[in-house]
């Protein structure tokens, strides 16, 4: 399988050719040809920088409408914890819940109880464990491609515990069928996501051939309605302190960056988030460098899952928001979790651990045969000397450097150097003025005085 | 091996500069990624250009790396003007380390980097002026890999 299915795509009638998503794109994945900006397939994390920084909504995210729903007899909502982040704090997960039934669910899971159980798997593992360390989460996919695709030799490192997400989807089939005697198959689980790389996670998960999620429909779709059917969070069926006691406080956490480590209590943890911290950190961990650190979590958002594009509160605020839940629920001592006791049991049944085998996702070679490879490398280092190294993206590549790869590959012309052009026309040799000089900031005094002396 | 089918390429690595370290053997890793070679030997010739590169920037003025790719291997070769090894059978041990308080503090200096250069390559040299400078020469071969 050759083509990879990407959750972003760009609307060719809306895209008017600013360049500033090729300029954000942390791969170099996206080229702006003709003024219309296309994205590379293989080289695409699915990040979703792109998607953020498009001022013309011309990249848009590829999730399932509202309207899926119809297509199942019994359908879950699996809302992703930044959900609960959303709206004011006095809205609690129960009441969130219960919307999403009036919305026509036929059930909904809260995600945070299985984030809880996995947390403590995550633990058991970590006890057991002896292969290389960190081991780095795999709760945010474009975290696991990235891995894939610019770190292969770090795919070991990626926790072979599953995520809640599926987990609650395979198990809500089982039960519900068994519950109403369906198929399994006439029951949908949709997934409520911040980001657009979930979508991808479903219909093409890194290391398995099918998600147990059916689809996924984004908060910034199911804000608007949730909140009528919410009454505006008028509508208190149970008092403040009863709707405290059904979160989760080892799960709660999960839609921060940190919100995992919190409850793995181990002495070297680290949590990154935002994807140039993140390479920074994968290279020190390629190196060698953080073998003492037993556990990474990264998110390729700021401050975690609350940070999505698809999300519609300020990530800063709803990060707040979280964090100030669980010391409520600190300060009010209300621990509702898992019973570990159980949760052993089932990791001892392999309930926990995610099936199929995630493989490296390298980048395709500028050649198959080694020699010719080498010989491209060659002609692309060559090809970058001449050019003006200034990195201005009018090519239509993000810098020089992908720009003479391209020139390599076949997939520009040298001409397509808008400087280049401009220095020939102008009589200028190829390589441009020196690099501008630095300004020495001597004193205006002692500068003149020199130039007399001189 | 044919320098001629070779790519040669030469990276300068400025003594001091903790703020840069490990740009270089990013670079390289890069490099051998676009060409294809197997991941597992990127890493371990990603480990022993980054632990050199490292040893130049903590102890040397200043020094260069060479990258030499050829169908059959990959070759560092490590040249620096600095204060050298007085004694490199020392120097080879592991957890042997003449870093200051403050290059361990950064976690620097575990004693681990030429031992670890040299685990991480199939041909090692080594030599050194006291006073002068050190140079290394690593080769890592291509041909088991299948690729």
């Amino acid at each position: 399988m050759n083509r990879y299915y990407h959750s972003v795509k760009v609307d060719p009638t809306k895209c008017n050719g600013r360049m500033k998503c090729m300029r954000v794109c942390p791969t170099q994945a996206i080229r702006v040809r003709d003024g219309v900006a296309s994205i590379l397939e293989d080289k695409c994390i699915d990040c979703g920088e792109c998607l953020t920084e498009c001022p013309e909504g011309a990249i848009v995210a590829l999730t399932d409408p509202v309207g899926e729903l119809s297509k199942f007899k019994y359908t879950v909502a699996i809302p992703s914890p930044a959900l609960y982040a959303q709206f004011g704090r006095q809205i609690l997960p129960d009441e969130i819940l219960a919307g999403l039934k009036d919305l026509g669910f036929s059930d909904t899971v809260d995600l945070a109880f299985l984030c809880g159980e996995v947390s403590f798997a995550i633990q058991e593992h970590l006890r057991e464990y002896e292969g290389p360390k960190p081991i780095v989460s795999n709760a945010c996919p474009t975290v696991v491609r990235l891995i894939q695709v610019k770190y292969p030799s770090l795919v070991d490192h990626i926790s072979p515990i599953d995520i809640p997400r599926e987990l609650a989807a395979r198990e809500i089939k089982k039960a519900k069928a068994k519950e109403h005697g369906l198929d399994e198959r006439e029951i949908g689980a949709f997934y409520i996501t911040p980001c657009p790389v979930k979508m991808i996670s479903i219909k093409q998960p890194a290391e398995k051939e099918k998600s147990y999620l059916d689809g996924a429909i984004s908060i910034t779709d199911i804000y608007g309605p949730l909140l009528s059917a919410m009454d505006g969070g008028k509508r208190k069926e149970r008092s403040y302190r009863k709707a405290l006691e059904d979160i989760c406080i080892l799960g709660i956490g999960w839609a921060i960056v940190g919100g995992i480590c919190r409850t793995l209590r181990l002495k070297n943890s680290l949590a990154v988030s935002g994807l140039t911290e993140i390479l920074e950190v994968f290279d020190d961990i390629e190196r060698g460098k953080m073998r003492h650190i037993d556990f990474a979590e990264a998110y390729s958002c700021w401050q975690g899952c609350v940070g999505g594009s698809l999300t519609v509160e300020n990530r800063y605020v709803s990060y707040n928001k979280i964090l100030k839940l669980i010391e409520t629920l600190e300060f009010e001592e209300i621990k509702a979790c898992p019973d570990i006791r159980e949760v052993r049991k089932r990791y001892a049944q392999k309930y926990f651990f995610r099936t199929g085998i995630l493989e490296p996702r390298p980048l395709k070679p500028l050649d198959t045969d080694l020699a010719r490879a080498i010989q491209k490398r060659k002609e692309k280092q060559e090809i970058f000397e001449t050019l003006p190294q200034i990195d201005c993206g009018a090519c239509g590549s993000p810098t020089c450097l992908t720009f003479a790869e391209d020139v390599v590959t076949g997939t520009a012309e040298l001409s397509d150097c808008l400087v280049m052009v401009a220095q020939k026309s102008a009589g200028v040799s190829r390589k441009p003025a020196s690099p501008p000089k630095i300004v020495e900031l001597n004193p205006p005094d002692a500068k003149a005085k020199n130039k007399k002396v001189d | 091996m044919a320098e001629e089918n070779g790519l040669s390429q030469v990276f300068e690595i400025t003594g001091k500069d903790f703020g840069r370290a490990g740009t270089i053997s990013t670079k390289i890793k890069e490099i051998l990624q676009e060409i294809g070679i197997d991941s597992a030997v990127i890493r371990r010739a990603a480990i022993a250009a980054y632990e050199a590169e490292m040893n130049i920037v903590m102890y040397a003025q200043r020094g260069t790396l060479t990258l030499t790719l050829t169908p059959t291997a990959i070759r560092l070769d490590v040249d620096d003007e600095g204060p050298g090894i007085e004694d490199i059978e020392l120097a080879m041990q592991e957890g042997f380390s003449t870093a200051t308080d403050e290059m361990r503090e950064m976690g620097f200096g575990a004693g681990m980097g030429l031992p670890n250069i040299r685990k991480n390559s199939d041909e090692f040299a080594i030599s050194s002026t006291p006073g002068k400078g050190t140079s290394i020469d690593v080769v890592l071969n291509l041909n088991q890999v299948a690729e």
